[in-house]
């Protein structure tokens, strides 16, 4: 015991206590302050969240009901349903998920195994990124132009889907990177000592370890993908059509479209179908999302 | 008025140059009650037209379920665009096809004939508060819509008080603000410190919110925010079912449908929407807000479409 309350005494002469206790007590309350800055930030974010819900709610819960969901959309508000335009979003989603998945990983897997690292490389990675920040109208004039107009699809949902598609991989492709980056190099080796082939690592070990990352990455960017309105629009997709969508080929329409429509109307009751509109949309997202997040814990147990 | 006469010339002068070509042709007979009709028909366009062929395509597909009926929101310029081509089969317009979009349609060789279906006054709206301005004419809208130096409603009417002026109007691609344009300013530029939005209810809001308000939109949305919102009489002629009827409304405007007339000739479904929507248009487009023509109108359609359509 006498030892380090030696030591502690020559500490003493060495530093000065009163100095370091001063500059602890104001690190301490600056970091006192910033904690409420930051929680002052998700509060802020989180009471514009709940008022935006609040009021989707109490204008739309009335109207959602099977009828709603079942009928198809009416001049006479209480007889109007968004039915062909659920159907639209749920094909487009079924399209546009695989078309992502396999693309977005694709790409990002050669990026990061087995692309050469120059400057080649790194300028379409640069790209990418930009990609993510070009505004989706602009995603909808390449749509038109190439899958509506050149490669013929016409107004189709298969059209409508590659569109999309393409606006979401600029973000799929940058989070499947990071997440196969994040992958211990150590696993790859292993792999490889055993005598497996670049292949057999990718595919059995490095993309198994990376999937819950490139799964958020999907999530994120499909969910963007399934809100959009304006290069629906572009591609031509209908506002309003009598029919759903009997293949790939098929016109459609989609909830954004129907919810935008009637936001437009001038009369009140349209307004409430169109929060009516939000929440079934919004609860499609979430149903989405929670498929995926169970996926994604799925395979981090694993690990 | 002339600019109706110049859209009936426009109707007949299609359909005339076409009944010879609709001649000897008898296929369109099975388009009559009770057979079941498939395929097609597609529609682009007019938002503003757009509630009336919901209503129209709604009451369709009750009667022939297996037609599959589209309907788009691409905007009157957006819908020629794709009609010239011949893609779509139904133009919806808030105004009449321009001279550069007609001879787009010439060129790929693409024949098409004007419907009106129904009526609209383009209303203008002040703020309820707004006590002193009752009536306005042409005149004044053009210089208060055009004039800078025009800042308060004194500078518009001498009796009327200081009042700041806001202006609110429909964006620049709407067929509404073409026909403002035609109208009221008379070629010249909308004034810069406008306020212009593509979304109707925007503008309501802002005229309802604002004291020294002025704003202008279609008839329908001013019916359904008349308690936020009063309308001014045009030439001393307010905006009603009845004056825009018959016409004497100064603002009172046709909406069209423009159809492709070898779709109508050769597609049965669509000779058989044609028909449908014209019969059915009156009451639908009141029912969603707009004002009916007179039915001699309905009727002139009818037999322009059965001349093309060959019955």
């Amino acid at each position: 015991m006498a030892l380090p309350n030696s030591e502690f005494k020559n500490d003493k002469n060495l530093i000065d206590r009163e100095t370091v206790s001063k500059r602890i007590k104001m690190r301490l309350q600056m970091n006192e302050v910033f904690k409420y800055v930051f929680m002052a930030g998700l509060v802020f974010a989180l009471v514009v969240l709940s008022t935006l819900i609040y009021d989707i709610v109490t204008k739309g819960a009335g109207w959602v009901d099977l009828d709603f969901l079942r009928n198809f959309p009416s001049r006479r508000a209480e007889r109007a349903g968004l039915y062909p335009a659920l159907i639209g979003t749920l094909w487009l989603m079924g399209l546009i998920i695989p078309i992502v998945f396999v693309l977005g990983v694709g790409a990002a897997i050669y990026l990061e195994e087995y692309a050469p690292k120059n400057r080649l490389t790194s300028f379409i990675e640069v790209n990418i990124s930009n990609l993510a920040g070009v505004p989706s109208i602009v995603f909808g004039l390449l749509g038109l132009t190439l899958f509506v107009r050149a490669m013929a699809l016409g107004n189709s949902v298969i059209a409508g889907a590659l569109t999309l598609a393409l606006m979401s991989l600029p973000i799929v492709i940058v989070a499947a990177q990071e997440s196969l980056r994040s992958v211990k190099q150590e696993l790859r080796h292993a792999s490889l000592g055993l005598g497996a082939s670049k292949w057999q690592t990718t595919f059995n070990v490095v993309l198994p370890s990376a999937l819950p990352g490139i799964i958020t990455g999907i999530i994120l960017s499909v969910s963007r993908a399934i809100g959009e309105t304006a290069p629906l629009i572009m591609v031509g997709a209908a506002t309003f059509i009598s029919t759903t969508p009997s293949g790939i080929f098929s016109d459609f329409t989609a909830l954004p479209i129907q919810i935008y429509n009637w936001t437009g109307r001038p009369q009140a009751e349209f307004q409430n179908l169109a929060a009516a509109g939000i929440i079934v949309l919004m609860t499609v997202l979430i149903a989405m999302n929670s498929v995926a997040i169970y996926i994604r814990n799925k395979y981090s147990n694993r690990n | 008025m002339s600019w109706m006469k110049k859209s009936a010339v426009l109707a007949s002068i299609t359909s005339v140059a076409l009944v010879g070509a609709a001649c000897g042709n008898d296929e369109g007979n099975g388009a009559t009650d009770g057979d079941a009709l498939s395929g097609k028909v597609v529609m682009d366009g007019s938002s503003t037209v757009f509630p009336i062929m919901e209503a129209v395509a709604e009451e369709y597909s009750m009667e022939q379920p297996d037609v599959e009926v589209t309907v788009g929101v691409s905007g009157t310029g957006g819908g020629f665009k794709r009609f010239v081509t011949g893609e779509t089969d139904f133009s919806n317009a808030s105004r009449e096809i321009k001279e550069e979009e007609a001879a787009q349609a010439e060129e790929n060789g693409v024949e098409y004939t004007q419907l009106a279906v129904a009526l609209d006054g383009l209303s203008l709206v002040v703020n309820p508060e707004n006590d002193w301005a009752k009536d306005i004419t042409m005149e004044e809208l053009n210089k208060m819509w055009t004039d800078t130096s025009v800042k308060t409603w004194k500078d518009v009417r001498s009796d009327w008080p200081a009042e700041e002026i806001s202006f609110f109007a429909p964006g620049k691609d709407s067929g509404t603000y073409d026909f403002f344009d035609e109208k009221v300013l008379d070629g010249a530029d909308i004034r810069q410190d406008s306020q212009l939005s593509e979304d109707d209810n925007v503008l309501v809001t802002g005229v309802a919110g604002t004291k020294g308000a002025i704003g202008f939109f279609g008839f329908a949305y001013y019916v359904e925010n008349q308690d936020t919102l009063r309308a001014l009489n045009v030439e001393g002629i307010e905006p009603t079912h009845e004056t825009i009827n018959d016409l004497s409304y100064p603002l009172s405007r046709e909406i069209f449908t423009y159809v492709n007339n070898a779709s109508l000739k050769d597609k049965e479904q669509v000779a058989d929407f044609a028909r449908f929507m014209n019969e059915n248009a009156a009451d639908l487009s009141e029912e969603v807000g707009y004002v009916k023509m007179e039915q001699a109108r309905y009727d002139e359609n009818a037999k322009v479409i059965d001349e093309i359509a060959g019955e």
